[in-house]
């Protein structure tokens, strides 16, 4: 028998991904819809929970009306009617700004200073316990600090995406600067290129490969940890978003903002591994 | 002063080993010298530090003692002078074949333009017969092909010297062979001064004016220069036609297998030799040594090899 081709296989994988989707709908619609009947519920009871309990309603929300709800934010993205009722877009166009702002301070330190790492034994040695300490530290561990020391809690939310998305480049960068071939480096000298020259056209180009894995890692750890931050610091952002139509106890708008999330965090993922394949090189 | 291009004086190389032990000595008491325009192999076994020669005349390694001249000035480093033909291709494999050459090119012209420095690697990739495959990265050409972009590197930086280091000992035997005609092909016309390493005794044959034998380390050394006694116009397929091919290869083959081992750990060494080693001519009539200018060396010191190398040759 002729194995399958890559395209048949991908057709019999889309179908099976629109099946799980159709199945989940299905019974997300079932578990959410008016079944039960109330008449063994105490009145009172029945009273203060609303429709919820009187029809047999689930509080959760069925996908229809999350359907209906992202459709509403679909058609109106930007509006923006005062601190608590904004779109999703502004929400999501908030925590996407804090994480560029917060992510790119972090390659301008982390990729020059791992150089420096990757380049010098000495450094390595003598900056690796400060590394070591750091690293495992939960980025909103720092929150308090920066709170306290910034004074502002959007620049604080850009501190704590700096301070989480700073340790995979920077441990990636001084990795792949550190085991660049010593051939390749051998041909530089030869060839006189002298040390800004070998940095840019050698150990750069054969680096990048590893330090855009650690971008990658970083941009995903940066996008996990903004929603919890924004929780924290309140005003914009989709993480306060959530949080408040929590609040609101919308959980509607909650369902919505969590697959805005899922989906924005794909989507930087897939920039990011873009980005990978094109400096990587075949050996 | 001497009128030799290289000269390298007492070489040594010593690496420290464990606590209270005395270093490992790879070579030492290394002598030896190229002309203007010369090709010269070097030949011995793995690991008595031909690669650690080769370094320290690129200037990419030091020697623990002794000197390194090359045109009058002490070795301090690389230089675009020196171009080195690494065993593993060393190319970059981001750059396609012309990249790898355009790099070295505008490091040697940094004055010129894009369009100069890419009509100049063209120039040299074409030399190698490698034009229609120049804008292919390292991972799409076949180890020959590879090597020679690695030719046209080394030979675009128009260096006095081309250092080589096994160049084609990965490579398949029809490959290989091609490519030392491409090697005597370019160097009929650039006139470089060249040393090999080769472990290839056939390629020291058609390839060196002289070849240098070196002995077995620990404590290695040269212990004979062999002229090479084909004539100058010689091919890949003619080679073993000559009466001098056999006498010639018995005796290289000879010192490989049996003098290379006798001669370690620094035996036999007479203290005038390791200046200047015998240098002899192996031909059909027999070997014979030369009186070289500064050898003062009585013939009969040289003795035990004549006898050896004549053993050999009436074989
Ligand atoms: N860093 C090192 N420490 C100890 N020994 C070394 C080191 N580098 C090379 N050597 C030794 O030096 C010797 C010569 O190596 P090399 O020049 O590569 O030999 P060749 O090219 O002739 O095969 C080898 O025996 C190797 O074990
Ligand atoms: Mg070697």
């Amino acid at each position: 028998m002729a194995q399958p081709s890559a395209s048949s296989l991908n057709i019999k994988a889309t179908i099976v991904s629109v099946l799980i989707l159709a199945t989940f709908l299905f019974a997300w619609h079932l578990g959410t819809a008016g079944v039960a009947t109330t008449q063994k519920l105490d009145p009172e009871y029945a009273k203060l929970m609303g429709a919820t309990a009187t029809q047999g309603k689930s509080a959760m929300p069925g996908p229809i009306e999350v359907g209906a709800k992202i459709w509403e934010h679909l058609k109106d993205p930007f509006y923006d009617r005062g601190t608590n009722d904004k779109g999703l877009g502004i929400q999501l166009a908030y925590s996407i700004g804090r994480v560029a702002l917060g992510y790119l301070l972090a390659v301008a330190v982390a990729i020059p200073l791992g150089f420096l790492i990757g380049m010098s034994p000495l450094m390595s040695r003598a900056l690796d316990p400060f590394i070591q300490v750091m690293k495992p530290i939960s980025p909103l561990a720092w929150m308090p600090l920066a709170l306290y020391t910034i004074k502002d809690s959007g620049m604080s939310a850009i501190f704590v995406i700096f301070i989480c998305s700073l340790w995979p480049m920077l441990i990636n960068t001084a990795f792949g600067v550190a085991s660049v071939r010593k051939e390749w480096l051998n041909v530089a000298k030869t060839l006189e290129l002298g040390p800004a020259r070998t940095a840019l056209s050698v150990i750069l180009p054969a680096a990048a490969p590893t330090i855009f894995t650690g971008m990658r890692i970083s941009i995903g750890i940066a996008w996990l940890v903004i929603v919890a931050a924004e929780m924290l610091v309140g005003g914009t952002g989709i993480g306060y978003f959530v949080w408040n139509e929590w609040n609101n106890l919308s959980i509607t708008n909650v369902i919505t903002a969590i697959l805005a999330i899922g989906l924005v965090g794909m989507a930087l993922d897939q920039l990011m591994a873009r980005l990978q394949k094109s400096v990587s090189y075949a050996d | 002063m001497t009128k030799a291009l290289i000269s390298a004086e007492g070489l040594a190389k010593r690496f420290p080993q464990g606590q209270g032990q005395p270093p490992l000595t790879v070579f030492e008491n290394l002598w030896f010298e190229i002309a203007h325009g010369e090709f010269a192999c070097i030949i011995g076994h793995s690991g008595c530090g031909k690669s650690t020669i080769l370094n320290a005349l690129a200037g990419l390694d030091t020697a623990s003692e002794g000197n390194i001249i090359v045109g009058g000035k002490h070795v301090e480093g690389p230089s675009l002078d020196r171009a080195v033909i690494f065993q593993g291709n060393a190319l970059m494999p981001w750059l396609s074949a012309l990249g790898n050459v355009e790099l070295a090119v505008s490091s040697r012209h940094k004055d010129w333009s894009r369009a100069e420095v890419r009509e100049h690697a063209m120039k040299y990739l074409d030399l190698v017969h490698l034009n229609g495959s120049e804008l292919k990265k390292p991972s799409q050409l076949s180890g020959g092909m590879k090597q020679r972009v690695g030719i046209a590197r080394a030979l675009s930086i128009e260096p006095q010297i081309l250092l080589m280091d096994e160049p084609f000992s990965a490579l398949d035997a029809l490959t290989r062979g091609s490519l030392q005609d491409e090697v005597l092909s370019v160097r009929a016309k650039t006139k470089q001064t060249i040393f090999m390493i080769t472990h290839d005794v056939d390629e020291a044959m058609l390839l060196a004016d002289k070849i240098l034998l070196m002995t077995n380390g620990p404590k290695a050394r040269i212990a004979e220069i062999v002229e090479n006694t084909l004539p100058k116009e010689r091919s890949r397929t003619d080679l073993h036609k000559h009466p001098n091919y056999y006498p010639l290869r018995n005796h290289m083959i000879e010192f490989l297998v049996t003098r290379s081992r006798e001669l370690a750990g620094g035996a036999g060494a007479k203290p005038g030799e390791l200046r200047h080693p015998p240098v002899v001519r192996p031909t059909i009539g027999g070997t014979t040594h030369v009186e070289t200018a500064r050898s003062s060396q009585p013939a009969e010191s040289t003795a035990a090899t004549d006898l050896q190398a004549g053993r050999v040759s009436a074989a």
